[in-house]
Order: C-alpha cells, then sequence, then structure tokens
C-alpha cells in the first residue's frame, strides 16, 4: 500500500465520515458544520487528483460562500434564543432503502464498467489551462453563467425583501 | 187538407207574436227603469199596445184569409232554418189557417182585454213591469204555440207557455205558498212534457224510417199513411204516439191525472187566473188535438181514452166545485170540468165543437174570473164566499156581466154556451167514436154545473152581506179600465155563440153554422158532428137539446132553492149518508195526498237511495282512483329515490372517490415530491438501461 | 495513483451521493435538503474529476466542475431567498409545515 493509497483512504474517509454528520445529525447547524468538512475534504480531493485551481476555487466558493450564506440563512431562519434549532429526520427507513437500492446500482455499474485508463499524465498546474480554456473554447458558457449568477443575484434579492402589505 | 193548397207567403203574419216579444223584452230589460223614471203608465203602454197590435194583426189575417179560397187559405211566414241535424230540418215557420186564425183571434183579444183589466188591478204594484213583461212573454209563447207550422216549434211555445205559468203564478213569490203552487205547476207539466216529447220522438222515429224525415205538419199529414202497421214493441206505434201526446195534453189542460196544479194555480193574480188558467194556456190541450186530429183519426182507442178521460175530469171537477168556498178555487174546477167537455169533444172526433167551446168559453171564463176579480177588488182581497153576499146593489157592473157570463157557461138557451155544448153532447151521442153514455155523462155534468155556478152566484151577490162592516164600508166599483173589459166579454158571451147554430135551429132561419164552414177544408174529412145533424137526426137532436136544457135547470133551481130562497138547508144536504160524500168532496178525494205520498216520498226515498249509491260506492270508486293515482305517483318516487338518484348520486361519488385518491399525490410536502422525482429518475434511467440492453 | 483505481473514486462519489439523497429524502428542514442537494452535486463534480483524470482529460473535467460550482452557487443563493421567504410566510421552514397546497 503506498503513502498515495493511504492519503486517499484518509481523505475518504474523512469526507464520508463528514457526509454522514451532514445526513444524519440533529443539529442544524452540526451538519451545517459537516458539511463543511465535507467539502473540505472535496476540495482536498480534487487538489489529489491534480486539479489545484479547482480545489482553491471549491474551497473559496463553496466554503466561504455558499457554506457561510447557508449558515447566514440558519441563522435568519430560527430565533436568536432558540439555540436548538430542530433539524428532524423523518422517514428513514424507506429513504435509507431507496439509496441503498440506488447504491448498489451504482456500484455495479463501476465494478461491471469496462473502463478504459488512459496513460497517466504528469501533473501540472492547471489554472492557466483552465483559463485559456475559459476564454476560447468555453468562452460562450462563461458568459452566459456569468449572467446566470446575475440573475440570481438579482432574484435573491427581490426574493428575500420583506413583504409590504398595503 | 187539401193536398193541392198552395200556401200565401206572408211575412208580416210573423209580427204578431214578434211584437208582444219585444214588449216583453224592453220591459224585462228596461221595465224597472221606465217604471220609476216615467212611470206605470209607460209600462201598461208599452204591454197592453203590444198585444192591441197584434190583435189588429190577427183581424188582418183573417181579413187575408177570407179573400182567399177556401182550400187555400194558409198564410206562412218562414223565418229562418233552425235545425238540420240527421234527417231532420226545422224551420221556424208560422202560419196563419182556419185553426190557428181563430186561436190567435182569442189570445190576443181576449188577452188584449185582460191586458187592459190588469191595468186597474194591479194598479199600485211595484213589480208591475215584471208582471206586464211576463204577460207579454206568454202572449208570444201562446202565439207561438198555435201559429207553428211544425211539432217542434209547437212544443217551443208549449215549454214557453209553462214557464210564463209558473212566473206568474208565484208573481208574489215572498210568500211561500205562491212559489210552491208556481212550482206544482210546472213540476206536474213537466210529467206531462215527458209524454208529448217521447210521442214526438216517437212519431218522428216512425216518419223518418218511411223516409219522411218532417215534423212538418203540412208535409207530415199528407203522408199519415206510413204510420199504418208500424208497431213498436207489439203495439200500433200510432196508438203509442197519440197516447203520449195525450199525456202531455192532461198535463197542460188539466185532466186526469195531471189536473192537480190548476186549482193551486189561483194563488197568481186574477187576470194570471183568467187568461192563462181560463182562456189560453190550458186550451193549448185541445188545440194540439186538434191540429193533429188526422193523426188521432188514426187511432180510435186513444180516442176512446181521450173521450173517457175528458168526461170523467168534466164530472170530477164538478163535483169537488160543488162544495168550494174560495171564489177563485170554483172557478177553477170549473175550468177543469169545461175542458173535460172539450177534451169529450175531441175525443169523439168532434174537433170543430171542441173548439167552439174553447172560444166560447174564453169569453164567458175569462168574464167570470175577471168579475170574481173585480168581487176581491171591491172587498179589499176577500175571497171566501161566506164572507160575500149582497153585492148586486154595490157592483152593478160587475153583477150583471157576471150573471151573462154565469148564464152562458150554464148553457142557457140564446148564450154562448148553450150551442157550444149542446154540440159537443150531440156529438158524445151521434160520433161513431161517441155512446149514449157519453151523452148521458155530459148532461149530468152539465145539472152540475148549472148548480155551482148558480150556488157562486146567489152567494156572492145576494142574500144578506156576510163581509164585515169595514169591507162594506170600502165597498166600489171597480173602475172603468176594469169594467170595460167585463162589458166586452160579456157581450162576446152571448155573441160567440151565434157563430156555430146548429142547422136544426138555424136552417130554417137561414143561419149558417159559420165555424163548421170555416173549419171544413182542415177537419172535413174527419169531422164528427161538429156541425150537428143535418136533417136526418133532426128530432133526437132537439129533443136531446131539450133534455140536457131540462137537466141543467133543475140544477140551477136547485141551488137557488138552497142558497137563494133558502128553502132547503144546505147543511142537511151535506150531512146527508153521515156527511161522508161531504167530507170526501171537502177532501177534495185525498187525491193530492196520494199523490204526495206515492210520488213524492217515492221519489225523495229514491233520491236518498241513489245518494248512497253516490257517496257509498261512485265515490269510493273515484276515490280508490285517485288512490290508484297517488300509488303509481308513490312508485314513481321510490323509482326515484332507489333507482335513479343513487345512479347519478353513485357517478358524483365515484368521481368524488377518483378525486380524493388522486389528491394524495397533491400532499403538499416537499420531501414527498423528491421521492417522487427520484423515483422518476430511476425508473426513466431502467427504462434507458433496458432499451440500450436490448438494442 | 497507484492502487487507486478508477472504481474506487466512482464508489467514493457514489458513497457520497447516496449520503447526499438520504440527506435530502429525510430532511425536514428545507436548509437540510439543500445542504443535501450540495452534498449530491459535489459527489457529480468528484466524479467527473476522477474520470477524467483517469482519461487524460483533467482540463474538461476540471471545466464542468467549476461549471457547476457556479451553478451551484447561483442555486444557492436563490434557494436560500426561497426559504428565507418561505420563514417570512409560514413563521417556519419545517417542510412539512409548509403543505398548503396539499389537495
Amino acid at each position: 500500500m503506498s503513502p498515495t493509497t493511504v492519503v486517499f483512504y484518509l481523505l475518504a474517509a474523512f469526507t464520508v465520515a463528514s457526509a454522514f454528520g451532514v445526513a444524519v445529525s440533529t443539529h442544524i447547524v452540526y451538519s451545517a458544520f459537516a458539511l463543511m468538512g465535507t467539502l473540505l475534504g472535496v476540495a482536498a480531493l480534487y487538489v489529489f487528483l491534480g486539479a489545484d485551481f479547482l480545489g482553491a476555487i471549491q474551497l473559496l466558493v463553496y466554503v466561504g460562500g455558499i457554506l457561510v450564506l447557508s449558515l447566514f440563512a440558519i441563522m435568519l431562519t430560527h430565533r436568536i434564543a432558540d439555540v436548538h434549532v430542530s433539524n428532524r429526520a423523518v422517514g428513514r427507513v424507506p429513504a435509507a432503502v431507496v439509496a441503498l437500492l440506488v447504491f448498489v446500482g451504482l456500484v455495479r455499474v463501476a465494478s461491471r464498467a469496462a473502463w478504459v485508463v488512459w496513460d497517466r499524465q504528469a501533473l501540472v498546474p492547471t489554472t492557466a489551462a483552465i483559463g485559456h480554456a475559459f476564454l476560447g473554447r468555453w468562452l460562450l458558457p462563461f458568459e452566459v453563467a456569468s449572467l446566470v449568477l446575475l440573475v440570481a443575484l438579482i432574484g435573491a434579492v427581490v426574493l428575500s425583501r420583506k413583504e409590504v402589505r398595503p | 187538407m187539401n193536398p193541392h193548397l198552395v200556401a200565401t207567403p206572408a211575412a208580416w203574419v210573423a209580427l204578431v207574436p214578434l211584437l208582444p216579444l219585444s214588449g216583453a223584452i224592453v220591459l224585462g230589460l228596461g221595465g224597472a227603469w221606465l217604471q220609476h223614471r216615467v212611470g206605470p203608465r209607460a209600462v201598461s203602454a208599452i204591454a197592453c199596445g203590444t198585444v192591441a197590435a197584434a190583435f189588429l194583426l190577427a183581424l188582418r189575417a183573417l181579413a187575408t184569409l177570407i179573400g182567399l179560397p177556401p182550400d187555400d187559405r194558409l198564410l206562412v211566414a218562414t223565418l229562418w232554418p233552425w235545425l238540420e241535424v240527421g234527417g231532420l230540418a226545422v224551420d221556424v215557420a208560422l202560419g196563419v189557417d182556419p185553426l190557428s186564425a181563430v186561436m190567435i183571434l182569442v189570445v190576443t183579444g181576449v188577452g188584449g182585454l185582460i191586458h187592459g183589466y190588469a191595468i186597474g188591478y194591479m194598479h199600485g204594484e211595484r213589480g208591475l213591469w215584471r208582471f206586464f213583461a211576463f204577460l207579454n212573454l206568454f202572449t208570444f209563447a201562446m202565439l207561438i204555440l198555435v201559429m207553428a207550422e211544425n211539432l217542434l216549434l209547437l212544443f217551443l211555445g208549449w215549454e214557453g207557455v209553462g214557464f210564463c205559468s209558473w212566473a206568474l203564478i208565484g208573481f208574489w213569490y215572498r210568500e211561500p205558498a205562491n212559489a210552491v203552487a208556481g212550482n206544482k205547476a210546472f213540476i206536474v207539466n213537466r210529467i206531462g212534457d215527458l209524454g208529448f216529447v217521447l210521442g214526438l220522438v216517437l212519431l218522428f222515429w216512425t216518419f223518418a224510417d218511411a223516409g219522411v224525415p218532417t215534423l212538418a205538419f203540412r208535409l207530415m199529414e199528407p203522408r199519415a199513411d206510413v204510420l199504418q202497421g208500424a208497431q213498436l214493441w207489439g203495439m200500433p206505434v200510432v196508438t203509442l204516439a197519440t197516447v203520449l201526446l195525450f199525456l202531455g195534453a192532461t198535463g197542460k189542460s188539466a185532466q186526469i191525472p195531471l189536473y192537480v196544479w190548476l186549482p193551486d194555480a189561483m194563488a197568481g193574480p186574477t187576470p194570471v187566473s183568467a187568461l192563462i188558467h181560463a182562456a189560453t194556456m190550458v186550451t193549448a190541450g185541445v188545440y194540439m188535438i186538434a191540429r193533429l186530429h188526422w193523426l188521432f183519426a188514426l187511432a180510435p182507442s186513444t180516442l176512446h181514452l181521450i173521450a173517457a178521460v175528458g168526461l170523467a175530469t168534466a164530472f170530477l171537477a164538478a163535483t169537488l166545485a160543488l162544495v168550494e168556498t174560495d171564489i177563485k178555487k170554483v172557478l177553477a174546477y170549473s175550468t177543469v170540468s169545461q175542458l173535460g167537455y172539450m177534451m169529450l169533444a175531441m175525443g169523439v172526433g168532434a174537433w170543430g165543437a171542441g173548439i167552439f167551446h174553447l172560444v166560447t168559453h174564453a169569453f164567458f171564463k175569462a168574464g167570470l174570473f175577471l168579475a170574481a176579480g173585480s168581487v176581491m177588488h171591491a172587498l179589499g182581497g176577500e175571497q171566501d164566499m161566506r164572507r160575500m153576499g149582497g153585492l148586486w146593489a154595490a157592483l152593478p157592473h160587475t153583477a150583471v156581466t157576471c150573471l151573462v157570463a154565469t148564464l152562458a157557461i150554464v148553457g142557457t138557451p140564446c148564450f154562448a154556451g148553450f150551442f157550444s155544448k149542446d154540440a159537443i153532447l150531440w156529438a158524445a151521442f151521434s160520433s161513431r167514436y161517441g155512446h149514449p153514455l157519453l151523452w148521458a155523462g155530459g148532461t149530468v155534468v152539465a145539472g152540475l154545473t148549472a148548480f155551482y155556478m148558480v150556488r157562486q152566484f146567489v152567494l156572492v151577490f145576494f142574500g144578506t152581506s156576510r163581509s164585515d162592516a169595514d169591507a162594506r164600508q170600502h165597498l166600489h166599483e171597480s173602475p172603468a179600465v176594469m169594467t170595460v173589459p167585463l162589458w166586452i166579454l160579456a157581450v162576446g158571451a152571448v155573441v160567440a155563440g151565434y157563430l156555430g147554430v146548429p142547422p136544426v135551429l138555424g136552417g130554417s132561419l137561414g143561419v149558417p153554422h159559420v165555424l163548421e164552414g170555416w173549419f171544413a177544408p182542415l177537419f172535413g174529412g174527419h169531422a164528427e158532428g161538429s156541425g150537428g145533424s143535418h136533417g136526418a137526426h133532426a128530432e133526437l137532436e132537439l129533443g136531446l137539446m131539450i133534455a140536457s136544457v131540462t137537466v141543467a135547470a133543475g140544477g140551477a133551481l136547485l141551488a137557488w132553492l138552497m142558497y137563494g130562497a133558502r128553502r132547503i138547508a144546505p147543511d142537511r144536504v151535506s150531512d146527508a149518508l153521515a156527511g161522508l160524500p161531504y167530507r170526501v168532496l171537502r177532501h177534495r178525494y185525498w187525491v193530492d195526498e196520494m199523490y204526495a205520498a206515492v210520488f213524492v216520498r217515492g221519489t225523495v226515498a229514491l233520491a236518498r237511495v241513489l245518494a248512497w249509491v253516490d257517496t257509498q260506492v261512485i265515490d269510493r270508486l273515484v276515490d280508490g282512483a285517485a288512490t290508484l293515482v297517488r300509488g303509481a305517483a308513490v312508485l314513481g318516487r321510490s323509482i326515484d329515490d332507489w333507482l335513479v338518484d343513487p345512479a347519478v348520486n353513485a357517478v358524483a361519488d365515484a368521481t368524488w372517490a377518483v378525486g380524493r385518491a388522486a389528491r394524495r399525490v397533491q400532499t403538499g410536502a416537499v420531501t414527498s415530491y423528491l421521492y417522487g422525482v427520484l423515483l422518476g429518475i430511476l425508473g426513466g434511467v431502467l427504462l434507458w438501461w433496458s432499451w440500450a440492453a436490448a438494442r | 495513483m497507484d492502487g487507486v483505481g478508477v472504481q474506487s473514486w466512482v464508489i467514493l462519489s457514489a458513497i457520497l451521493f447516496v449520503l447526499g439523497l438520504f440527506c435530502v429524502l429525510t430532511r425536514r428542514n428545507a436548509l437540510g435538503i439543500l445542504m443535501g442537494i450540495e452534498l449530491v452535486l459535489n459527489a457529480a463534480s468528484l466524479n467527473v474529476v476522477a474520470l477524467a483524470h483517469y482519461a487524460s482529460l483533467g482540463r474538461d473535467g476540471q471545466l464542468f466542475a467549476i461549471f457547476v460550482i457556479m451553478l451551484a452557487a447561483a442555486e444557492a443563493a436563490i434557494g436560500l431567498a426561497i426559504v428565507l421567504g418561505i420563514y417570512q410566510s409560514f413563521e417556519t421552514i419545517d417542510v412539512d409545515a409548509t403543505d398548503r397546497l396539499r389537495g
């Protein structure tokens, strides 16, 4: 077992454990922090795969943006004094069954698929390549995604305004 | 009848009945207003004017007839077609021939005099307009009856006079007894009318079956041969029809068994009694038989029946008049008795003699009634002869005219009644339908007639007054408007007789029997003894004449002895034979009581039975039908409730249930929606896999 | 990378995906459901990046993942705004309580 493999399994275990925490935790805040852990783990795994820019973006946007936003939302949607915020779960058994079935299906696909593994490439910094791609071939999707973000921004502002009753 | 008779069209003849009708309509509709606003004189003027005008027209009709050849004496006014049903076609056709000319002169002449008399008699009457309206209406109906050219129109007049009689008898209807008398007259007449209608129908039926569907006299008489041999239920049609028609005549002309209404009819005003119940309506039966003489001539058995009934009635009524104390009731029974004489004449085929007596009777009976009215008027309404007497000096006009009429009815020679009554008696003896016994009976009745008439006259006018002091104080002769008709009628009661002087008396003097010649074209073939014997039996006739006059004189003498000279006490006579005959007569043979017990009670009992049937049987049936309908409704309702509604509801419920089941998808819970999405994706993926695997 | 086969990466992604699925299906807190969705997205992105790496198409997979992150951000913003709106209307973000549209 090479050190890479051990690192992989460690990272994987951390991520899965955090994800578990997200899934089963009763406190919503605990879930949020477990999600942070998961996102950190995923970022680490990205870096493990040689996607250094992606990992950084993951940390910046997902953890620093989305997760913080979620925490804000949590705080805004519960009374300040109410620390024990409910995060009940219902229907665990049917969900577990379905989840299990899906997992089994996916695992079967994974194991039976005839994976074609190509030659490994050396790990190189990817930032420049991604930058070139965004402003080259993938320019239109990039711009459209920007537009989407703009609309989402406006939409979020509009949606979260308090209704003014005449 | 002349088979080749040529009728002369004369539309103006229709005015004779129509003038009184217009008077009746005017007075009926506006009489109250007229009487109130203009005065009773206007009412009287209209009423009497129409009848007087009709009389003048009747005279003109007579003159016109005289101007025509004897075989063609017929004036016809066909007004309009009345009915056309099946094969029967009836017109409103009025005709004047020798018979109806005599009748209309009597009706309008005597009727006109009575109208004038009534102006005085009914003076101050509040319902004067109603009285004269009905009187005019009666005149119209009677004229229609005698002028009708067919049996149906005659029946219309027949019914009309019956109605007017009811209205006039019960004129003072506020007194219940008067209304009851009117009802009795109408109901009893109705029974007779039933017979008339049945006879009419039977007659038409027979004629129609033989191909002559008509009720017009001029068309039926030549074809009378169709009645030969015709039978119904084993009886000759002719006999049956004539008996039924005669039944109608007994009702109208107050013969046995339907005479009981006439005495009660005296409840009406005296002019009514004079006009309707002496001179005109009651003679309708006699006229009808004269008009249909050719029919009755075909049924000898009916003629015998008529003669027997007539004589029996004459005798019965005369006996009842012997003990009457009411001045008008005596005259009523006298009328019934004289009508019996007329029926006797008809029964022996002496049509002309019967009509002759009808004419003379009209004069003296109307005169007697009007005189009685004058007496009652003088005594303030007193009708009981036991409270009269000694009125000769106080009421000269009334007394003299009454004397003349009394002499006439008794059959005093040279007065009218003598000639007509003797004609009947001779015919009763000598006719081929007659019999000496009939003559004998008629002579006995003549004696009774003389008795009760003289009795009445003596009781009223002679002797000491039995009225109370108050009445004696107000004693006064009637005004001229009442005495003038009395005089005219008195003159008629003498002169009218000379229309029928029998050859045995007048032959040597060259005086013709006017009526015989007059009626010859009509009755020629069938008349019997109407003109009296012609030479062959002159002595027999004279002898019979003397015999009957003697009997009458004897009756008169007896009455004078009992009531005038007071030689024989009336009480001793009435007490004879233990007073039984007297009591029987006073109770009028208990005829009314018998009718009440048998017919009236019987009808009431029948009505009760039928009422029971109606409520118990018929009503139950009807209710049963209603219950059936209700049951059907309940059944329908059940079907609706148990079949239709559940079906409809089931549809609605099904929709509801489906909706309720379907809406469970719409949980509103996000989680379930997520499940749905997930399962849908998984399902899609599976499908895609299987599709890809199959490729 | 020796010893870590592509299957491992796929299985890892599968585990994360299923956990995210489980979280989505069981949570009653709306924010919990959104967290589950983030897990799923991350699992999918990881899977793509891993497969791209093994297919020597590393750059393309990363581009995909970057796009996903961008869209996840937009989606999270909107989603959280909606949750705030729900909170304003219902005073709660319990999704079982927001069943006013139930039939």
